[in-house]
């Protein structure tokens, strides 16, 4: 079966370092095997919604399965509880599809716009991790498209390696083309509390007891005109037999539409300045119904933002700091208000619950800091460079899926179980099939390459 | 892959021992290249050189190459990006800077001289940039450097053979950009006026001339800036503009007059 591609021009969901690569798009499993067949010397990396930031589902040079077409949502098994679903299916299908029923997904990232096998791949994680965990504790079996062409349906019974290896494994362990997923019976409304904290310090405090008492927290803080001033939002699910429990509660979200080129880059000091100065000081009501989706993800509404960063795009740097490294936290959040090149428009502050099983998987129990920047700044790669180095010396590591600048050198100190993920990759990938820019970039699955001399 | 802010993490130099293409080289390893192969015709001759990038942190690789050897330019290139590859990753950045001047009016060369100097500055120049060119479609990114120059948009006398070559290299860089196009390859043509280094050393300088450091941050700054072609410095632009538009007797008058300033020392 020959499976024809087109040449196209891909970035992640930031809009930096193109390249170009031949992208298939698999109308079924077996196209999608088939594909694999066909693959040349760059290898292949498989891509879902593209809403990795970086460079994570692309492949220079390369082929590009674009899984999207693998959307196929099956009926819940109420007994069960469980769905399964197609890699390419996304969050938003399969919560429209399952919400009528009664059901929501236990674990959403920041967009709902992503799919199942990048939601598994980057084993994205909610607001709320530090009950739920990651995406992939809700994964019962993935049926995984190997390098060689089989598929297998892989469980933690079946074969753990390889299943935790899949969990976090960036797509490099074989071509996610459905699982089952755990649901939960929930209601699709929260009742949100939000606060306003001054400084970091308080910012830290109202997240570590809104964890104690909520299901969801987040915090949106502020570095351009403060240093860690924000406002926590804290949420919980309605009880589902509550008389608002079912459909959106409150006004629906307001849609608007970002121009198809934004010729410059509009975050500039100014605009941030002035845009959080009237988000912090908005009014906010103590406690409020909301559904869950505009709690969750209110970026969703606003389409294809990151264009207002300009041609250029913009670079998110995501770290996550272990349990006792708040003084580095603190340390890197001042020096980027003091000191980034490049103006820290959008910085969230979360805490993670325990880590996960996959050996690649991001979370570990702690803080987590997400922080984007307009991309053009050249010096911009040196500062994060010095603040890689700290969030490695105090524990923690940087998020693969957000990524597009990091030296490989890092990969090492900040996943010290790479090794044992490169086994069993290199078990279901001894060709070396399977690979990606990122890949490329960090050596993941070949090792860094090496250095001076 | 030259990463999200900008920065190239493996750089080939095609006439590696070239002071504007090592200046070049040096800027990017300061800004966080990791991988450096420098292609020269005297592999010997570059110790030092390497040794400098290598200890501000780079990977160097010297491998032999001559430019005049046409037919062999596609497999020394070929081999060039595999061994940056098995070092530190795809070429992202490759400078053709290699080039020959022999400055004298243009009737006292020897015809054979100056067919050479036109062979290795335009010929051998498009076979290196077609061959990079095709081993960067080939892994979807990159970006090609070439070192053309002012004196291909107006040429003199003393520098015919060259400053023909310079020309067909420039017009052969604009098509081959076209034709580059939606491929992930960019290609900057790159116009210095006059540069202090081993090749105008002993002339008399120029008007605005400028050191190799300062072609290399024009040049890092177009890489940033998308820029498809760089004057450096940026006046030169506007000399060549205003050559192009005076009668040619005018500017031979202009020639006359900047060559009798005594030459100045580097
Ligand atoms: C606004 C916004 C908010 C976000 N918030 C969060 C958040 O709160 N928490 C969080 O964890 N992440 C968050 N993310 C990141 C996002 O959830 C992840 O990057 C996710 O992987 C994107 O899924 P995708 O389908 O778009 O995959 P892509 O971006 O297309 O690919 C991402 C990775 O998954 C692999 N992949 C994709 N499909 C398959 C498949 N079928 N089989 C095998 N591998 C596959 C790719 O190879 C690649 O490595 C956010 C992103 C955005 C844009
Ligand atoms: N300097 C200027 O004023 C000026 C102005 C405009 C444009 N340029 C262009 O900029 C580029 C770099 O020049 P530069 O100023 O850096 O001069 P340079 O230091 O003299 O460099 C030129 C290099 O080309 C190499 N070379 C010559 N013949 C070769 C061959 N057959 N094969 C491989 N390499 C060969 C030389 O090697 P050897 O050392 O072995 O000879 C030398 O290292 C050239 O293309 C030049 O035309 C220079």
């Amino acid at each position: 079966m020959f499976v024809p591609g087109t040449r196209q021009r891909l970035t992640g969901w930031g809009r930096t370092a193109p390249s170009v690569a031949t992208v298939v798009r698999p109308a079924s499993r077996d196209e999608a095997s088939a594909a694999l067949d066909t693959i040349g010397a760059r290898g292949v990396t498989a891509r879902g919604l593209g809403r990795a930031y970086g460079d994570a589902a692309q492949n220079g040079g390369g082929t590009v399965l674009d899984c999207t077409a693998l959307d196929a949502i099956g009926a819940v098994d109420a007994e069960r509880g469980t769905v399964v679903a197609g890699g390419g299916a996304s969050l938003d299908a399969i919560g429209r599809a399952i919400a009528a029923h009664g059901w929501v997904l236990p674990v959403v990232p920041g967009t709902r716009i992503v799919t199942v096998g990048g939601a598994i791949a980057a084993d994205v994680h909610g607001k709320g991790h530090h009950r739920d965990g990651s995406f992939g504790a809700h994964v019962e079996a993935i049926t995984l498209v190997l390098p060689d062409g089989e598929t297998r349906e892989v469980t933690r019974a079946s074969d753990r390696a390889l299943f935790d290896a899949t969990t976090g494994g960036m797509g490099l362990t074989g071509v996610i083309a459905a699982a089952t997923l755990r649901l939960e019976r929930a209601s699709g409304t929260v009742r949100v509390t939000t606060t306003r904290t001054r400084d970091l310090d308080a910012t830290m405090l109202a997240l570590v007891e809104a964890d104690a008492r909520h299901r969801y927290s987040v915090a949106w803080i502020d570095l351009v005109g403060g240093r860690g001033r924000g406002i926590v939002g804290a949420a919980d699910r309605i009880d589902l037999d509550a008389p608002s429990a079912r459909g959106e509660a409150g006004r629906r979200a307001l849609r608007l539409a970002v121009p198809a080129v934004v010729p410059v880059n509009l975050v500039r000091h100014a605009s941030v300045r002035a845009f959080n100065e009237l988000w912090l000081r908005r009014p906010i009501r103590a406690e409020a119904l909301q559904s869950f989706d505009a709690f969750n993800a209110p970026l969703d509404a606003l389409g294809a933002w990151p264009r207002l960063y300009g041609p250029r795009g913009l670079l998110q740097y995501q770290c996550a700091l272990p349990i006792g490294a708040d003084a580095a936290l603190r340390t890197i959040v001042e020096a980027i208000a003091d000191g980034a090149p490049a103006v820290p428009a959008f910085a969230v502050l979360k805490r993670l619950g325990a880590a996960g099983d996959g050996p690649l998987s991001f979370p570990i129990e702690g803080w987590t800091l997400a922080v984007d920047f307009p991309a053009g700044a050249p010096v911009l790669g040196a500062f994060l460079d010095t603040l890689d180095e700290r969030v490695a010396a105090a524990g923690g590591r940087v998020y693969l899926a957000k990524d597009a600048r990091m030296r490989a050198e890092m990969v090492p100190l900040m996943y010290p179980r790479i090794d044992e993920w490169r086994e069993t990759q290199a078990r279901v990938d001894p060709r070396g099939v399977l690979t990606s820019d990122l890949d490329r970039r960090l050596g993941l699955t070949r090792g860094a390459t090496r250095g001076p001399r | 892959m030259t990463d999200a802010t900008g920065r190239a993490r493996t750089v080939l130099v095609l006439g590696g021992g070239s002071e504007i293409g090592l200046a070049i080289t040096r800027a990017l390893v300061e800004r966080g290249a990791r991988g450096v192969v420098l292609a020269a015709r005297r592999p010997e001759a570059l110790d030092a050189p390497a040794e400098a990038l290598r200890s501000a942190g780079a990977n160097v690789e010297v491998i032999p190459f001559d430019a005049e050897q046409i037919d062999a330019q596609e497999s020394v290139i070929i081999d060039a990006f595999d061994r940056a590859r098995a070092r530190t990753g795809d070429v992202d950045i490759a400078i053709v800077a290699f080039g020959r001047l022999d400055e004298r009016d243009v009737l006292q060369e020897t015809p054979a001289e100056a067919g050479h100097i036109a062979a290795l500055n335009y010929a051998g120049a498009v076979a290196s940039a077609l061959a990079i060119a095709q081993q960067m479609v080939a892994q979807g990114h990159g970006t090609l450097i070439v070192l053309s120059s002012v004196a291909g948009q107006h040429a003199r006398p003393s520098m015919a053979p060259y400053a023909g070559a310079k020309a067909g290299l420039d017009a052969f860089t604009d098509a081959l950009r076209d034709a580059l196009r939606g491929t992930g390859v960019r290609v900057m043509t790159v116009r210095p006026g006059w540069v202090y280094s081993r090749m105008t050393v002993g002339q008399r300088s120029m008007p605005f001339a400028v050191m190799p450091e300062r072609v290399a941050a024009d040049v890092l700054s177009g890489l940033d800036g998308g820029a498809t072609v760089v004057w450096t410095p940026r006046i030169v632009r506007y000399v060549a503009l205003a050559l192009r538009w005076l009668p040619r007797w005018a500017t031979r008058l202009g020639f006359r007059v900047t060559s009798m300033r005594r030459p100045r020392n580097r």
